[in-house]
This record gives C-alpha cells, structure tokens and sequence, in this order.
C-alpha cells in the first residue's frame, strides 16, 4: 500500500485519522431522560469514577422533570444515602423526601399534560435478600426452606464473587416488572456493582446460565438420578478426589444443595435471559461512567465495544472528575520558564528546597517567602493545571478516535464530595451543560 | 527530611499488601512500593490477583503468564548491587491446578476435575475458594517450602490487593473457608495462612486520596483490619496536590486579596504579558486551587489522628509511566515505606 501514500487523496480519509479531535458529538441528557421511551438507564463503568453519584443526579434529574423514577443503587456512600432515606437496607425503593418536580406548583403546568408529577424512589440493593426471594419465589415452601439452610447456600448468597452482579440484574428484572405491572415507575436508573471489570454484569447471567447447564451439576446430580452409566467412569474419580481434598461432609453439602436447586434452575435461567433480553430491548440506554484516566477510559472502551457487540443501546460517555480548563492562553512551558525566571531573579533563591525541614510530613507548602515567589506559584500552578487538562483531552481525543460517534459529555471535578440533593441537582445541571 | 534515606519502617515485613479505593492508585502505589524495595537490594515479587494486567500495562511489558517474570531493577543504591522486582499474575485455576498438583497426586483424577467443571466450579462460582486460592499463592511465594523445588526465594512480596471495601474478607482466609471446611487439610491450610497475615511479618498498607469518600473508606478499612486482627502497615496519601503557595497566600487567594498590581508587575518583569485575562485566569485558578487545598487539609488531618504512620505521593499532572514509577519509588524510599 505504499503507493497509496504518493497518490493524491481522492477519498475522505477513514480510520482514526479522519476523526477530528474533540471530535464527538454532545451526549444531550435531558433529551435522554425527556424521551418517554427511556424505561431504563443503566449507569456503567470501572471503580471509583462516581457511577453511583451520576445515576442518583440523573434520577433525580428525570424526577424534577416530571419522569417517575426508581434508582437501584449498589454501595452508596453513607452520607449520600442518608439524604436520600436510604440507609436501612430493606430492599424496597422508598420515597426521596425534598424533591421539587417543575412547574407542579406552579401555574405554568401545561393542561394537555395529565400525567402525575415527577417522583423519585431510591434502594439500596441487598445482595442476600434477593437471592432469598428468588429461591422462596421459585421453589415450593419446604424445598426453599431446605435451600435456605443449606450451609452451601449460605455462603453463596452473602459472598459469591458474582453474586451481586447476578442479584443486581435480578432486581433490575424484578424492578421492571413491577413496574409495567402498577404502573409506579416510568424510568428505571441503575447503578452497577463495584467490580472488577465493568463487564462482570453483563456476564453475570450468562456465568450463572452455563455454570447450571455444566457438566459439573450433572455429575452433582448423578447420585440422586440414579446410576448414569454414561458418567460412571469419570464419576468415581472425581467424587474420590473431590472426597480427597475438600473431605465428604463439603461434598454432601454441595450435593445436597444442588439436588434441592434443582427445581428451581429451569426459573434461573429464564429469569437470567429474560433480564438480559430487556437490556437489549429499546428503551434501555446505557451511559458508560469513566474518568479521564487511561484505566478508566480502557475499561469504557472495552464496555463501549462489548455493548455495541451484544446489540445493547449505548447511550453516550459520561466523563467525570475532569480537570477544568484554564482560560488564559499561557502555555504550562511559558509559565514555568517565567516562574523560573522569577526564581533567577529572587536574591535568596537558596531558602527553598534545602531548608525546607519536613516537608515530607508537615502539611504546610514550603517556605518561600517574599512576593516574587507568589507570583512564580501562581505560573506553576497555572503550568501544572494546564499540563494536566491537555493530558486529559489528549486521552479523550484517542478515546473519541478510537470511538467516533460515542456522544460525550464532560463533567468538572467539583471541589468537594455530593452529599445531599443540592448536590445531586449540580452534578445534574453539569451533565445537561446548564 | 524526616527519616533519613535509607531508615525503613517495615524491615521485618515479608509481605506488603496494598489496597485503596478503586481510582486511588493502588497498583501504580504497590509497583512503586516494589521498585522502593527492590532499590534497597531486595529481590521482590509484585502479584496481582484481579487479572488485568495492570502489571505489564505500568512496566510496559508482555502480558504477564502465571509464571514469575522479571520486569525490573532496582535503583543502584550506595554501589551496592541492585535488587530486581519479579512479577507474578495469579490465576485461580492455573493456582488450584498447581495446589493440586504440590498437595495431592491426583493423576488421571485431577484431569477428570478440569473435564468435569469442578476447576471452573471452584473458581468461578464455590464461594471464598477463589480468594482462598489466590491468597494461598501469595502465602506459598512468601513462605516457600520443599513442595516447590527450585523456586526462587524473595526478601518481600508486595500484593496489588483487591479494594479497601474487600480486603479484609480477602485475607480473612479461615473466615472465608469456615463455612465449607470444618475440618481437614483445607481447614488447617488456612489456618496456617492465617497465621502469617496476622503477624508482624506482614503490613497492609491502604492508599487514599486525600477526598471524602476514599478517607473515609480508609478510616473504615482500618477499624475492620483491626477487628480481624490483621496488621494495619500505613497509608499513602497519594494525588496531593501541588503545594507552590505557603498558607497565607492561599488564605488571602480564597478571601480574593491577592495583590493583583504586584504579581503584574512581577510578569511584565519577567516578558509575560500581564493583561486583564491571565491576571484574571490566575487569580481564578488560585482560589480554586486554595478551595481544594482547604478540603485537602480538612481529610488529611483526619488521617493524621487515624495513629498509623502516613506517606505521601505528589499527583503527576503527566500521568504515570515507567520513569514516573522510579520516581515515586525514591519518593516512598526516602520517607521510608520501601
């Protein structure tokens, strides 16, 4: 292909050259929650980028204007949930208190718009709880009484490395369908679980799926089946060493509580698929959660590729704590060669690095004394800020190269932490670019 | 400086355990804590245990196998002949298959596990085993013992650990197969584990930013080491931000009473032109930065009652790569973690 190169470029380049940089389109929240056919909005990405703060300022958001919703939230912090009267985890949404639907007090309300006001509910998910209620739903009375107490089970439901984000689904599931059923909720948002990797809730079902399907419940199961001529052989082996190395009372509680989930897998399954099923069905909008650091953005891209090879709707990128761009054009390099020059110029230059005693563990900024040296810190500062924000618009810019067409929106790191709806409602405006 | 270089306050640890809140630093914290120790001389294995490769990522190397890889060496120190730091990701299933194989002949049986799903079943689904799995390699590198012929011996392991929120259920190893194994080989190997992650031959350090959510995970994580009795090493304040205004300065830029006719005669003195709009960027950006240094002070004083010893690491505005890593080694070497 070398001879392309020589030639004159007659077609519109393709590939991540022809993306323009700051080439992706605004992601327009407020359309997003406007939009009636918006049933659920699920919030992912990796730890730590404020996923759970993003979907309780965008539920709220939805509720004050006019949407009914329910956010599903997975591990808030504590100060959060309080505002949000959601620290007693009993895993049922319950009314937020202090949210001001628009224009329902006022005058201004459209006649031709019937519907209720805007509401907000918030849970917290509780892992074990869930996981009780699908067995107690799923198998008789006497049969979910056995699963419940098998010490097996115990220690699955409450620390399982997939559990949460099975469960997590499952309400999802369950969310949804109460909702369709009373009409309470138009608008589902939902957090994701802390894991290791954005996509473990996506896998969750399909884990669960194959691992019930595996030929290791077969091989549970044999004994209660009667003799299975077919497994015979490799039977005696495995049970043998099975017996060797987790000793025979481990093994009977596995088989015990396989046996007893027998009945209830075919409900597993189905229940699985048919939550994954409504991920991918229209009126879902996934929104990926990052932060403009290279982990953060890996982990949204492999999400961005994983959703568009699942058929599930992405609905944008949402990238927090960014740094906020200064409005002066000075450049970092020209402000620290001034501060510098400064430096040169201070007569004392020598009180700084060497005699500053300490500054490892005091928590004062070293002892530069004198005016030229406020002057200096303010250029470094200024070099530092912009140093850091062109590295972050340089990691968005391969992102959206990478990605093109992936609608962004770029919220600011704000001082200090949210922990009330006035927050939220700020972290909401951001999002919309209010 | 407060230690000289070279004082270490964790000689007698073999096994460093890093954790944080996801976004933290904790790998970039656990590679440069490696490096540290591997520019004292110490031969060091660095593990991971999420599969993500973030080892090769930070060293800039192949995608790790599970097998012990060197990547690195350390710094020269005094002359004296450098350490090396070995990196090691470990996979629960290639972690049981190699338990099994050391502990038990299981011959054709053991194949027959993998062929029935039991492998995957183990470290997929059976809860706390992966855990137990991945912590038992990291007990088998610190402690290795006449099963494992040939394997190279190190001074200290450093573990890029599961987050602040996990860790404790993570090392909690006879917690974790209590409900499974009450008696039997299992049972007394965790115990033996646990062991080693109770004594002073260990430390698990937490790394924090200093915000509200991450300082307050670590004031949680250290009251739940604690009730485990797993031994609290330090925290690592890392991302500080820059510190170029002495207090006063950042008072006055909060209260907007910086001298604005001085720092322009400062900068046309210097040939930068002081017009209304860098002035006015400046001063902005110095009462922003003045607003988040307060916060910054309010958390870091709550970490400096936590009465554990504190480290701290500057926030890069460049990121971190390999050359930024030796860096925060010398930083965490000097202050005497490494």
């Amino acid at each position: 292909m070398s001879s392309a190169r020589a030639r004159p470029r007659t077609h519109p380049r393709v590939g991540p050259l022809a993306a323009h940089p700051h080439g992706s389109p605004a992601l327009d929240v407020d359309a997003l929650l406007d939009d009636r056919e918006t049933g659920i909005i699920v919030c992912c990405g990796a730890g730590g980028v404020g996923k759970t703060t993003t979907a309780a300022a965008l539920a709220l958001r939805a509720a004050e204007r006019g949407r009914r919703v329910v956010v599903l939230t997975i591990d808030p912090a504590r100060r959060l949930a309080q505002s949000m009267g959601i620290e007693e985890l009993d895993n049922t949404p319950r009314p937020v208190v202090g949210v001001s639907p628009q224009g329902t007090s006022s005058t201004d309300q459209p006649d031709d718009q019937p519907d209720e006001p805007g509401r907000l509910d918030a849970m917290m998910l509780d892992m074990k709880r869930t996981f009780d209620e699908v067995v107690e739903a799923q198998a008789s009375p006497e049969k979910a009484a056995q699963i419940l107490a098998n010490p097996f089970y115990i220690a699955l439901s409450s620390s399982f490395a997939g559990t949460q984000e099975y469960m997590a689904m499952e309400k999802l599931g369950q969310l949804h369908r109460d909702a369709k059923q009373s009409g309470s909720h138009d608008l589902i948002v939902v957090d994701t679980p802390p894991s290791r990797s954005a996509l473990d809730f996506l896998d969750a079902p399909e884990r669960l799926s194959s691992f019930l399907d595996g030929r290791f419940i077969k091989l549970m199961l044999a004994p209660a089946r009667g003799p299975a001529r077919l497994l015979s052989a490799g039977f005696s082996l495995v049970t043998g060493a099975l017996t060797k190395v987790i000793g025979g009372q481990m093994l009977a509680d596995v088989q015990a509580f396989v046996a007893a989930l027998d009945t209830v897998f075919g409900g597993f399954r189905q229940r699985a698929q048919q939550t994954y099923a409504l991920l991918q069905a229209r009126g879902t909008a996934f929104l990926v959660v990052a932060a403009p650091e290279p982990d953060a953005l890996r982990e949204a891209a492999y999400f961005v590729e994983r959703l568009a090879g699942d058929g599930m709707p992405l609905a944008g990128l949402i990238v927090n704590r960014a740094g906020t761009p200064p409005s002066e054009s000075l450049s970092a390099e020209a402000a620290l060669a001034a501060a510098e020059r400064l430096r040169a110029e201070d007569p004392d230059p020598a009180s700084t690095d060497s005699a500053s005693t300490d500054s490892a563990s005091t928590d004062s900024d070293s002892g530069e004394d004198g005016h030229a040296d406020l002057t200096a810190g303010l250029l470094r500062l200024h070099a530092d800020r912009a140093r850091l924000v062109s590295r972050e618009q340089q990691l968005r810019d391969r992102f959206s190269a990478a990605h093109p067409g992936v609608a962004t929106v770029v919220v600011p790191a704000l001082a200090g932490d949210v922990h009330d709806l006035t927050g939220l409602r700020r972290i909401g405006a951001l999002l919309a670019r209010e | 400086m407060s230690t000289p270089s070279g004082s270490r306050d964790w000689p007698r640890v073999q096994l460093h355990v890093v954790t944080g809140k996801g976004g933290t630093g904790k790998s970039t914290v656990a590679a440069a804590l490696a490096l540290g120790l591997a520019s004292q001389g110490q031969c060091v294995l660095l593990c991971e245990v999420e599969g993500r490769q973030g080892i090769a990522r930070m060293f800039d190397v192949d995608p790790l196998p599970y097998d012990e890889t060197r990547i690195a060496t350390g710094l020269v120190h005094d002359g004296e002949q450098p350490g090396s730091v070995h990196a090691l990701n470990i996979d629960p299933e290639a972690a049981l298959l190699e338990y099994l194989a050391m502990y038990y002949k299981l011959g054709r049986a053991g194949r027959a596990l993998d062929r029935f799903g039991v492998i995957e079943f183990a470290t997929t689904i059976a809860p706390g085993v992966r855990d137990v799995l991945l912590t038992g390699k990291v007990f088998e590198a610190v402690r290795r013992n006449s099963r494992n012929k040939g394997a190279r011996q190190y001074d200290a392991v450093v573990l890029d650990a599961p987050p602040t929120g996990r860790i404790t259920q993570f090392l909690n190893v006879s917690e974790q197969v209590a409900g499974l194994a009450r008696m039997g080989p299992i049972k007394s190997q965790a115990d033996t584990m646990m062991t080693l992650f109770r004594s002073p031959r260990t430390a698990v350090h937490l790394v924090t930013i200093c915000e509200e959510m991450p300082v307050q995970e670590t004031t949680d994580g250290i009251a739940e080491l604690r009730a485990a009795r797993l031994p609290v090493g330090g925290v690592i304040i890392n991302q500080l931000r820059p510190r170029d205004l002495p207090p006063e300065q950042l008072a006055a830029a909060r209260a907007g009473t910086l001298d604005r006719t001085v720092i322009a005669k400062d900068l046309t003195r210097v040939g930068v032109d002081a017009d209304d709009e860098l002035l006015d960027g400046l001063l902005a950006e110095a009462a922003d930065h003045a607003e988040r240094r307060a916060l910054e002070s309010t958390q870091h004083r709550l970490l400096s009652d936590l009465d554990t010893p504190t480290y701290e690491l500057p926030r890069l505005p460049g990121g971190v790569d390999l050359g930024a890593l030796y860096e925060l080694a010398a930083t965490l070497k000097e202050q005497g973690l490494a």
